[in-house]
């Protein structure tokens, strides 16, 4: 269960087979427990990514086996490799057709940076440049158990989500609906903040 | 390619084309061409010698000496023309390294996909990085970068945008 205190009544009460919680801790541990990726990869952090899914590393551990191929039916985004220019205004399309909530993992130094092609003409410098990125994991390629590790890290920020504060739940509930970057002549150009 | 197989190739070439038509480079199985004379130097290599493989076109930018350089790499794999002058057939020959220079102002060179349908993609390619255009094309498109780009990055020239 979630990381909250468990008090000495509630011990007891389990000790005579009677278990209570908080419907929030109830909540974030069934949505911890069945995160569905999106399945797509971008680059060489992919075939890790499909390691980790397979039964060595088996993600299936994490109820996360279910690799999504609609957007509408993933919780969390790995963008596993190279960003380049051409591909982000897909990335981020594909990221407003996930419904809330919804999480994004940067899988590896091209996702994070930019990585060794930072420098050059073809490649975004971070994807956290156009969508809120949730979990960093550092690498080139990450291994698959830096890939587990950066998902019990998604496990542990989404166990310390409050229902009260996210901004995604009730009924002002906010899309977070990021802008879809252009082609531009020299380089990729956001269209103008309304 | 042997020496044997270019020193022929080359007495041969010099025999069949005009003079002035091609000059040797700077190494064996290397030739430099003009621009107005690449498809007749190609369809000569294409029919007559065989070279029906072209593998690869890339370009190089001489900033200092304000020239593009247009370079092709072609192979005969068909035996049947060696085998037809009674010479060992062997493997495939090649490669045959053909030249082509521009004026960095007007980077135009005719295309050869006329000759060689391989080219359609690899000029497209060379078009988009280094900004080389290629007369006869039947679709000059940018093939990497996306349509709205005006850059060409490849060149020496080229200065990526800071941020």
């Amino acid at each position: 269960m979630s990381e909250q205190e468990i008090s000495p009544e509630q011990l007891e009460l389990e000790r005579r087979g009677i278990f209570l919680t908080t419907v929030e801790g109830l909540y974030n541990w069934g949505r911890r427990s069945s995160m569905w990726p999106m399945m797509f990869g971008l680059a060489c952090c992919a075939i890790e990514m499909i390691a980790t899914g397979a039964p060595r590393f088996d993600l299936a551990r994490f109820g996360s086996e279910l690799f999504r191929a609609s957007p509408r039916q993933a919780d969390v985004m790995i963008v596993a490799g190279t960003v380049t220019k051409k591909m982000a205004p897909l990335v981020v399309r594909l990221y407003n057709q996930m419904p809330e909530p919804r999480y994004v993992v940067a899988m590896g130094a091209c996702a994070i940076s930019g990585g060794p092609f930072r420098e050059g003409y073809a490649v975004v410098r971070g994807v956290d440049r156009y969508i809120p990125v949730d979990v960093y994991i550092p690498g080139c390629p990450p291994r698959p158990e830096s890939l587990l590790h950066g998902w019990m890290t998604l496990q542990r920020l989404i166990d310390h989500q409050r229902l009260k504060d996210v901004p995604w739940y009730g009924k002002d509930g906010n899309t977070r609906e990021r802008p879809i970057p252009l082609y531009g002549a020299h380089d990729l150009e956001l269209p103008e903040e309304r | 390619m042997t020496d044997a197989e270019w020193i022929a190739l080359r007495d041969r070439m010099a025999r069949a084309l005009p003079a002035g038509a091609f000059e040797e480079g700077p190494a064996d199985g290397v030739i430099h061409v003009q621009p107005r004379s690449l498809l007749y130097v190609g369809r000569y290599l294409l029919e007559t010698e065989g070279f029906d493989y072209l593998s690869n076109v890339t370009g190089v930018d001489w900033l200092a000496e304000g020239e593009f350089e247009v370079v092709y790499h072609l192979y005969a794999m068909r035996r049947g023309a060696r085998i037809a002058r009674g010479e060992d057939p062997g493997g495939p020959l090649g490669p045959l390294v053909l030249k082509v220079r521009v004026p960095r102002e007007r980077p135009v060179v005719p295309s050869v996909t006329s000759l060689w349908p391989s080219a359609l993609w690899q000029e497209r390619e060379v078009y988009d990085l280094m900004g080389i255009r290629f007369e006869g094309h039947p679709d000059l498109r940018r093939i990497y970068l996306w349509d709205e780009y005006e850059d060409h990055p490849l060149r020496k020239d080229y200065a990526p945008k800071e941020d």
